[in-house]
């Protein structure tokens, strides 16, 4: 056993209402430059639906991930090592950028100095890549709240799984958000399809990055990910993607995006894992046991031999005391409401999602029964098959039966709730419907509904003597062209000394917040601003008394 | 020996390999961030599906020849059994089939820079300077076995130009071998000598960074504080953190 720490997400999607806050303020963090236009490290998408890039779920087509060989044993989907290099003049599976989508801005200029005249003037879109005037077709989320999707849903590839007369109903019947950010897996294919071995997993605590010094544009990484979240820079010719906000988790704050969430229903915290266990359970031969093999990758950080292991393999104490604090832990293990992102991809992915109820009470409600009594509840969860078959094939390779009995959880919640705050009766016998206890009910109710900042995230600071180390890794996005520089070095916009990143630590980021003048005038930095106080430039000046 | 000829074929090439050594070292430790093939796959994916490989395995197959031709002795290769007229053969009809491949390739990718919107943008005055010259070189070098060895009587090179080279590389510059070399040949070493002096400022670099250890190298890769040191870089001497000597000690045997 080796144990090691990862530092990991859960959402819950029933609260997701789709404002994609969480995409604009990781957009203005980390991907407000030029080259990475197109780059979203956190989306939000409509489901059913096409995705972003478009159809990215679908492997047959751009072949990200593991699959295993004859033998049983964990292979790239997308060919081995040799295989990978005798096609790296040329990668016939990266995707174009149209695949995301054309990256524009607008012509504002013609607002301003047009002359007066009969029409109103219009700032025509233009193209970011040829600066050519352009008609905007497609966008990281155009089919949002189902827009357009008569059209586009059916390219949905899990929708492609399904039958022919699943989608009219459906269509009709269901709809909900999925924000996506990278997994950071414990079995990450992008790390594992860089030839220069430029991408890493963080040992600490897990976090995939990318060293923009080792980095030499191979482009294998994207498409090596299943889904799709690291990003070609087309100025500096190098792979990005989403850091989980690394500065700000050694310093225990929690990521931009979930910080700013306005559902406030993401959940960060550690988990211990097995190391040595994880190239077996990614490999396990029935799809449908992945997720139960992912599980029991994850050691109970409260047995005392995992604690002595942890010791032994150098986690510090507070990291152990923080790893039983997790949300995560008990969302994914003692609760088991929360579910993997594609466990078919065989990545291990380390964001977690409980699958969204309120589509299945809206129904309920909506023809006229009781969206809070149990057993109505469990009867539409029965009936409505279509969805969970949907919710199945996202996060549980099609395997209904786990998707049902969170859902159940949820619904028992619900219920059981209900009972207390109308009643004031404690139905033990709808806890035990769904093999948990009243206790239970209440802790988990706590955490999910309340969800208080301190439960949602318990997220250690790395050490002070570590901090050093830790400041400095190689992935630093304040290069020229990283996030607030600007021009370009004598070999492109690429070139020149990197800033290293240790300027995002702790002492520059307290003395950031707490001085009366922003150090970057006129601009304030959202990965430094934990919320508090009033940076001078984020809100319009007070009024005058 | 004219002052021409000592500038052309002693001073001119070793200017250049003193360029091409000193400004790698340069920009490797000024500049890794810059250090990329900077790829234009993601705008134009049609053309570069051919040109790429093509111009690559071409010009890796040239890279190949002029190793076996100008760094190896002929009497080595006698001794393996590889008389004069197998080599003519070998080198002029597989040299001719790798420059067409690497022309048609370079063809290609020119066209594919010029034609396509975004990759136009993206083109950097290196990038034209660079392509110039690479063009230029691989064009003089054709045209030489086009003319002497396909359609003239056979020139052999391996009397004067290979050992010319190989004097330079053990600093014993004899430039009157140079002398009595045909045009088209004299002009291809020109041009090949400053496009090596272009070479580290240009995105020409990834070459050195061929992914061989791809092959080696587990999966998963894990980076440690301990293994990564202080950061990205190694740190700078004179900027060593405060620390008492058994740290110092520790921390250099990393
Ligand atoms: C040794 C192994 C080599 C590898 C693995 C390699 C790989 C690559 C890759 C991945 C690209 C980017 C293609 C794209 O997606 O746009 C590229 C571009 C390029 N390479 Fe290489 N290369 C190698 C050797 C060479 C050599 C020896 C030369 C020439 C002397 C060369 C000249 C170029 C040029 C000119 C481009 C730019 C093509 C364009 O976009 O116009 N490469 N190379
Ligand atoms: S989700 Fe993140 S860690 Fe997993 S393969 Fe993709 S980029 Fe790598
Ligand atoms: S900010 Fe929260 S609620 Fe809004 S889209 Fe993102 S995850 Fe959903």
């Amino acid at each position: 056993m080796k144990v090691m720490a990862q530092m990991s997400m859960v959402m819950n999607l029933d609260k997701c209402i789709g404002c994609h806050t969480c995409s604009v303020t990781c957009k203005q963090a980390w991907t407000n430059r030029s080259g990475v236009e197109y780059v979203w490290f956190n989306n939000v998408e409509t489901r059913p639906g096409v995705g972003y890039p478009r159809t990215y779920e679908d492997q047959e087509k751009w072949r990200g991930g593991w699959t295993l060989n004859k033998r049983g044993r964990l292979k790239l989907r997308d060919g081995g090592r040799l295989h990978k290099l005798s096609r790296i003049f040329s990668n016939p599976k990266l995707p174009k950028i149209h695949d995301y989508y054309e990256p524009w801005t607008y012509d504002y200029d013609m607002l301003l100095n047009s002359p007066s005249g009969e029409h109103t003037p219009v700032a025509t879109p233009k193209s970011l890549l040829t600066g050519k005037d352009m008609k905007i077709s497609w966008s990281a989320n155009w089919d949002d709240n189902l827009g357009g999707s008569l059209e586009t849903m059916a390219q949905d590839p899990l929708l492609a799984k399904m039958s022919e007369e699943v989608k009219a109903e459906y269509e009709q019947a269901f709809m909900f958000y999925l924000p996506r950010i990278c997994e950071h897996c414990l079995n990450p294919s992008c790390v594992a399809s860089c030839p220069s071995g430029a991408m890493y997993k963080r040992q600490e605590d897990g976090i995939v990055l990318v060293d923009q010094d080792a980095c030499r544009g191979w482009r294998m990484c994207i498409s090596g990910c299943p889904y799709k979240k690291v990003y070609f820079n087309h100025r500096t010719g190098k792979a990005e993607k989403c850091t989980f906000c690394y500065p700000r988790i050694e310093v225990g704050l929690p990521t931009v995006c979930a910080e700013t969430c306005v559902g406030r229903l993401r959940y960060i915290g550690l988990v211990l894992y097995d190391a040595d266990a994880v190239a077996a359970a990614a490999s396990v031969a029935d799809e449908h046991e992945l997720l139960d093999a992912q599980r029991n990758v994850l050691l109970d950080p409260n047995d005392p031999a995992v604690i002595e292991a942890a010791r032994a393999g150098g986690i510090p104490e507070d990291w152990i005391e923080s790893a039983q604090a997790s949300p995560i832990w008990r969302l994914i293990r003692e609760y088991k409401v929360a579910l993997p992102l594609h466990p078919e991809y065989r990545t291990m992915p380390m964001v977690w999602y409980i699958p969204p109820l309120s589509p299945v009470v809206d129904v309920v409600t909506n023809s006229g029964n009781d969206g809070e009594d149990a057993s109505v509840l469990f009867a539409a969860i029965d009936k409505l098959r279509i969805p969970i078959g949907y919710l199945a094939e996202l996060f549980s390779a099609g395997d209904t039966a786990p998707v049902d009995l969170s859902l159940r959880k949820l619904a028992a919640m619900r219920s059981y709730m209900r009972g207390i705050s109308l009643d004031n009766v404690r139905d033990e016998s709808i806890a035990q419907a769904v093999g948990m206890s009243g206790a239970q009910m209440e802790e988990m109710y706590r955490l999910l509904a309340i969800a208080k900042y301190e439960e949602r995230y318990v997220i250690p600071p790395a050490h002070a003597e570590q901090a050093h180390d830790l400041e400095e890794m190689g992935c630093s996005l304040d290069f020229e062209g990283g996030p607030g520089m600007g021009g370009a070095g004598p070999f492109g916009s690429s070139s020149g000394e990197p800033v290293p990143v240790a300027i995002e630590n702790y002492n520059s980021l307290k003395s950031r917040q707490t001085a009366d003048r922003p150090s970057t005038p006129g601009r304030v930095n959202l990965l430094n601003w934990d919320g508090n106080g009033k940076p001078r430039g984020l809100f319009p000046p007070e009024e005058e008394k | 020996m004219s002052t021409g000829s000592i500038l052309l074929w002693v001073a001119l090439p070793y200017a250049c390999a003193v360029v091409f050594i000193v400004g790698h070292i340069w920009r490797y430790r000024f500049d890794k961030f810059g250090w990329t093939t900077r790829s234009s796959q993601t705008y134009e994916n049609r053309l570069l599906r051919w040109g790429s490989p093509m111009f690559h395995i071409g010009i890796l197959m040239v890279i190949a020849g002029h190793v076996v031709g100008l760094l190896i002795p002929r009497e080595w290769l006698y001794a393996i059994g590889i008389d004069e007229h197998m080599y003519h053969l070998g080198a002029t009809w597989m040299g001719t089939a790798a420059a067409l491949l690497t022309l048609a390739g370079l063809a290609i990718l020119i066209y594919r820079r010029r034609t396509v919107g975004p990759v136009f943008l993206a083109t950097t005055k290196m990038d034209k300077v660079m392509y110039v010259f690479l063009g230029l070189t691989l064009g003089f070098g054709t045209l030489a076995t086009l003319v002497y060895q396909v359609f003239g009587g056979g020139y052999s090179y391996r009397e004067s130009i290979s050992p010319w080279i190989r004097e330079m590389i053990i600093f014993q510059p004899h430039p009157e071998m140079m002398a009595e070399v045909p045009l088209f040949f004299q002009l291809h070493i020109i041009t090949a000598c400053l496009l090596f002096a272009l070479w580290p400022f240009t995105r020409l670099v990834h070459v050195f960074s061929a992914p061989v250890g791809y092959l080696f190298r587990p999966y998963i890769v894990y980076r440690s504080r301990d293994e990564s040191g202080a950061g990205n870089r190694p740190v700078r001497r004179g900027w060593d953190p405060v620390s008492t000597p058994q740290e110092r000690k520790s921390s250099s045997s990393r």
